[in-house]
């Protein structure tokens, strides 16, 4: 100490901490005093939060903290908030009948909005996240339903699925025609040609459809579902062949492609994945999106 | 201004180069003066403060379905009331034009009159003030704190300082509790916080608010100016020769020196200044500066030496206003023997005012002009349009519409620009005006519909036709409209 006092700066007056480096001392000026404390402060808050929260690791597990938080728990405590946010509303969603929250603008608002988080998490993979569908995957916002449209048609199919493993699911298939040698291939091309001039395809260059044939053979084979006059049956999953709206693409070798080995395309069932309220919710916002019948 | 005049003007002392650049902070308790600056002070203290702390309990009657507060921030329902005026969120430019409105005010003080903001009305410096009043009032003037340290017992001194930290502590939880009163109703909120029912957050910006007015407005005081605050140093750039500031006319304080000694310089002819060197400017500081330095980034311009000074004047018989606010042009001319002048009316002043009046007309018209309802409009992106099974294609729209008024109104919804084009809103609309489809809006809230527009016209490829959404007050008549496109393949 008493060395401190003989190295005093001349011109601050403050005491050096006798460290010289070319001339140049160091100035011995404290940490100011707020700023101490409040690294002290710190320092102390962080050792109580050793002590009450999850911090070290350990070999095979870590120290849990007296206050025996978990970042799971909090995650169930916001969900349950959520739920108790929600209660009221999910309460009418369940007791409304599906026409009901179509009818009210409050609850189809509410019914929408969770539909479509629902249908985001669970059916946009396939369907898109706009419900547009691609290849295979129906569009959902278009008026065209194998399954039929209206909301409890809608309901049911999210419910039980498609050719889905549910006992209660929509059965029935395409049947291959060409692999297992039901039609020969000039027929299959015959009655391909018809099905495309039922909804006015325009013909390839160089092709020249044999309608009288074609006709005839789906008279014979394909009318017993799709209907005599191709209009399709919703009861069966048959698609209206007379309306523009093909779930494989309309060119003629998608067609072909379609007769000779048939279609049958998948959908889950959802009846035991999604609660209640999460399918109403679903159907509300599938059915709203515009198509619904 | 040439050099000749330079020369011969008489520079007031300059700062200390030598001085080292870290300076340990001196505690400043300014003496207490009386003058017209100090009465400008006070009555502006009572004004500020007292629209601070009253407003909110000032009613305003806005019908069943809206608050009654004259001012207020409804956070929870996303709405600003101002008297007759009501902002919503997307409303928010009207917050940017005052914004863009208080720096132009603030630079047109700056050019006319120097720190007016900052002398007057800032809150730093209105608190302040009234933390030094308190002060002063419990341990005296600063002479007689000087006496106490040395002759008053500890527990009398114990005593006084604890009286001192409890009502500054009562004045920054006033502070604290009148702000969160902006943000909910005022009496009930009171209430509440009384009861202890209040919610947790105005508990928690209480305690900020009165934490940050104590150690700013008691501990901090003229380091927030010195050090925090940025405005001194725009200011700097802001003020030029013309524009009035609290100044030293060291023209005629020059050169200073004790009464005595002045009065028998005089006495034999020898010229001697005004300034009688008794420290009172210094003393009166509420930052502690030196006014006889010249202008500087921490004088705040308060005029509370201009008091001090003329006071002193007085006493002295000598005339006052040794220090005034002054031009620096104007000491310049008459050390040139020519007369002062005031030149309010500058090329920067008139372009401030300009301004000012500029934006100030187009946020009046744009307000005026506003209407009561909206419509905003989104095309789906995925998928742009379907074809149905009859051939017809289709577009699907989100629209939102927007009721103002504290009333429920009704909305007639028509599109217009497809050619044979058919208007469907999905869901729960029943009712209908002259065909087109009629939607029910809550007072003051909004309305998020689908609307389905398809055609069974043949259009171009990739057509993209422009078209309007227009919803109309089935009531009033009055009608919005929102652009969009419709889209082919």
């Amino acid at each position: 100490m008493a060395e401190h006092h003989t190295n005093v700066d001349a011109v601050t007056g403050v005491s050096t901490t006798g460290h010289e480096w070319d001339g140049i001392r160091e100035l011995n000026n404290p940490l100011p005093r707020w700023w101490l404390w409040t690294f002290y402060a710190c320092i102390v808050w962080a050792v109580l939060y050793w002590i009450a929260y999850p911090a070290w690791p350990l070999v095979s597990n870590y120290t849990s903290g007296v206050l025996g938080w978990t970042s799971r728990d909090a995650v169930q405590v916001q969900l349950a908030d959520l739920r108790t946010q929600r209660g009221a509303f999910a309460q009418k969603l369940q007791d409304a009948s599906l026409e009901q929250i179509e009818a009210s603008p409050e609850l189809l608002a509410f019914a929408r909005a969770q539909g479509r988080a629902a249908f985001g998490d669970n059916c946009a993979p396939c369907h898109g996240t706009g419900a547009a569908g691609s290849i295979g995957y129906p569009n959902l916002n278009d008026d065209d339903w194998m399954w039929g449209g209206s909301l409890e048609q809608v309901q049911q199919t999210i419910l039980h699925g498609i050719r889905s493993t549910d006992a209660d699911a929509h059965l029935g298939d395409m049947p291959a025609f060409g692999r297992d040698a039901m039609l020969a291939r000039p027929e299959i091309v015959a009655v391909a040609d018809y099905a495309r001039s039922l909804s006015a395809l325009p013909v390839p260059a160089g092709v020249t459809p044999d309608l009288a044939k074609g006709r005839q053979v789906f008279a014979a084979n394909c009318a017993a579902c799709h209907g005599a006059d191709g209009k399709g049956n919703v009861e069966l999953g048959a698609p209206n062949l007379t309306d523009g709206i093909w779930l494989y693409g309309s060119s003629r070798d998608s067609v072909i492609a379609t007769i000779a080995n048939g279609r049958a395309g998948m959908m889950p069932a959802w009846g035991g994945r999604l609660d209640p309220t999460t399918i109403k919710a679903l159907t509300v916002y599938v059915h709203a999106l515009g198509g619904g019948r | 201004m040439n050099m000749a005049t330079k020369v011969e003007r008489l520079e007031p002392p300059d700062y200390d180069d030598e001085a080292p650049l870290y300076e340990a902070r001196r505690r400043i308790y300014p003496i207490a003066v009386h003058g017209t600056f100090r009465r400008i002070k006070w009555a502006l203290l009572i004004v500020t403060l007292g629209i601070y702390y009253l407003l909110p309990f000032l009613r305003w009657d806005r019908g069943p379905n809206a608050p009654s507060q004259a001012v207020l921030v409804d956070l929870a329902n996303g709405r600003f009331y101002f008297f007759f005026i009501e902002i919503w969120p997307q409303e928010i430019y009207y917050l940017t034009g005052l914004l863009i409105l208080a720096a132009l005010v603030l630079f047109l003080m700056n050019a006319v009159a120097g720190r007016l903001w900052c002398g007057y009305l800032c809150p730093q410096t209105v608190w302040t003030d009234l933390f030094q009043a308190i002060e002063r009032m419990v341990e005296g003037d600063p002479r007689e704190r000087r006496e106490k340290l040395k002759t008053a017992s500890r527990t009398q001194r114990a005593f006084e300082a604890a009286a001192k930290h409890t009502l500054w502590l009562m004045v920054a939880w006033w502070t604290g509790g009148a702000w969160v009163l902006y943000f909910a109703d005022a009496p009930t909120l009171v209430w509440q916080l009384f009861t202890g029912t209040a919610p947790l957050v105005a508990y928690l910006w209480i305690a900020i608010l009165t934490f940050t007015t104590y150690v700013l407005a008691g501990h901090m005081r003229e380091q927030v100016c010195t050090y925090m605050c940025p405005w001194p140093r725009i200011q700097a750039a802001l003020t030029d020769e013309y524009a009035y500031n609290v100044t030293y006319r060291h023209d005629r304080g020059e050169p200073r020196g004790s009464l005595k000694k002045s009065e028998a310089l005089r006495a034999v002819g020898v010229p001697s200044g005004d300034c009688i060197d008794c420290r009172q400017c210094v003393a009166a500081c509420p930052t502690g500066v030196d006014i006889r330095l010249g202008s500087q980034l921490a004088c705040i311009q308060c005029g509370l030496c201009i008091d001090a000074c003329d006071t002193v004047m007085g006493k002295v018989g000598r005339p006052t206003r040794l220090i005034a606010y002054d031009t620096e042009m104007n000491i310049e001319r008459r050390q040139q023997g020519l007369a002062p002048v005031a030149k309010v009316f500058r090329a920067r002043t008139l372009l401030y005012a300009g301004l000012i009046l500029l934006i100030g007309a187009i946020m009046v018209a744009a307000l005026a002009m506003r209407g009561s309802e909206g419509v905003s409009v989104i095309h789906d992106r995925n998928p742009l349009f379907v074809r149905l099974s009859d051939g017809a294609l289709r577009n699907a729209y989100t629209l939102r519409i927007v009721n103002k008024q504290p009333l429920p109104r009704r909305f007639a919804i028509a599109v217009d620009g497809v050619p044979e084009g058919r208007l469907e809103i999905v869901g729960g609309l029943s009712q209908t005006e002259n065909g087109h489809p009629v939607v029910e809006v809550g007072p003051d809230q909004t309305y998020e519909l689908r609307a389905l527009v398809s055609t069974a016209a043949k259009l171009p490829a990739n057509a993209s036709l422009p078209v309007v959404f227009s919803v109309t007050d089935v009531i009033g008549g009055e009608t919005t409209t929102a652009p969009d496109h419709f889209k082919g393949p």
